[in-house]
């Protein structure tokens, strides 16, 4: 019998990292938002790709975009995504004056992006590339690229604003410990950010 | 650390992931023709998006409750394609296809 209810024991107790515990609310509810976000972003570039293929004058997109300066944007957002991981690993270990640099560090990466982003933007529209036309095909090549590049930008926005706020609540909280969750939250949406570009790098850059 | 995961090693993730960068940069000129890079790169991109998904937001070592909120809008995406795959393939509307209208019989 006592052997019995050791084996059951386990079972009956939640497993600490189950996320209906309550320190893993926070996870849980980015999780499901991400999740949202994602068939959004899902719905973009499905309706992106059925544009695409019901046109027969689609521009070339690594001709007319050019992948030079987007590749760069790309490799940005990887380091972004390393000092992200970094800064949360730098908590784990106590230090918060690294973890708020790294912070840092990804925020300023994702304000170069954005930087880049807009200049990008600039280059193109003086090159005749708008939102109602453009002088390579589709008028609709113009419309997708600046509504599902700029839906990302804005992410990427967000995201920065929100580093910059978690770093104050890191430099409010005196215990490593009380801030983890909060870097981890974070984290996970900025990693987001970047698993997004990936997609859009390669559907509205590369194919 | 309450919630604290085992650390992989992320700076061999993100040469990974710069590697397969430059790998995509390099299949966008081979010359097999639009369907087998477009294969190709689309693997890419999904395999570079679960890498950053298993490693850098620790979904590998998180509880089949995260991992399945996660799988549940790739459910939907791939839904969304076969939705949207017979418009896009076997439907007749590409603006190539529509006659001018010049060439259309005049009516009397």
């Amino acid at each position: 019998m006592s052997q019995a209810a050791s084996h059951a024991a386990p079972h009956a107790v939640e497993p600490a990292e189950s996320p209906l515990t309550p320190e893993s609310w926070g996870k849980l509810g980015m999780w499901i938002f991400l999740a949202g976000d994602a068939v959004g972003f899902g719905t973009l570039l499905a309706a992106y790709g059925g544009m695409r293929a019901t046109s027969a004058d689609w521009p070339n997109p690594y001709e007319v975009l050019g992948i030079n300066l987007t590749a760069v944007m790309t490799f940005l957002l990887i380091c972004s995504s390393v000092t992200m991981v970094k800064a949360l690993e730098w908590l784990g270990k106590g230090d918060r004056g690294k973890c708020r640099m790294f912070l840092f560090f990804t925020a300023l990466g994702g304000a170069i992006f954005v930087s880049l982003q807009a200049y990008e933007w600039t280059h193109l529209i003086h090159r005749g590339l708008h939102i109602d036309g453009n002088p390579w095909g589709a008028a609709l090549f113009g419309t997708s690229f600046f509504i599902v590049t700029g839906f990302h930008g804005m992410h990427v926005t967000g995201g920065v604003i929100y580093l910059l706020s978690v770093i104050g609540v890191v430099s409010r909280r005196p215990d490593p410990a009380a801030s983890y969750n909060v870097v981890e939250i974070v984290g996970l949406y900025w990693h987001f950010v970047d698993l997004v570009w990936i997609m859009v790098f390669t559907f509205m850059y590369l194919l | 650390m309450a919630g604290e995961h085992k650390h992989p090693n992320y700076m061999a993730i993100f040469w990974l992931l710069a590697v397969l960068t430059v790998v995509e940069l390099v299949v966008v000129f081979l010359p097999f023709g639009k369907m087998i890079n477009g294969t190709l790169l689309c693997g890419l991109a999904v395999g570079k998006a679960a890498v950053v998904a298993m490693y850098f937001m620790h979904l590998k070592f998180e509880t089949r409750t995260l991992g399945l909120i996660a799988l549940t809008p790739l459910a939907i995406a791939t839904l969304l394609v076969f939705v949207i795959l017979p418009d896009a393939f076997f439907v007749d509307h590409k603006t190539a296809n529509v006659k001018p209208a010049a060439e259309a019989p005049a009516k009397h």
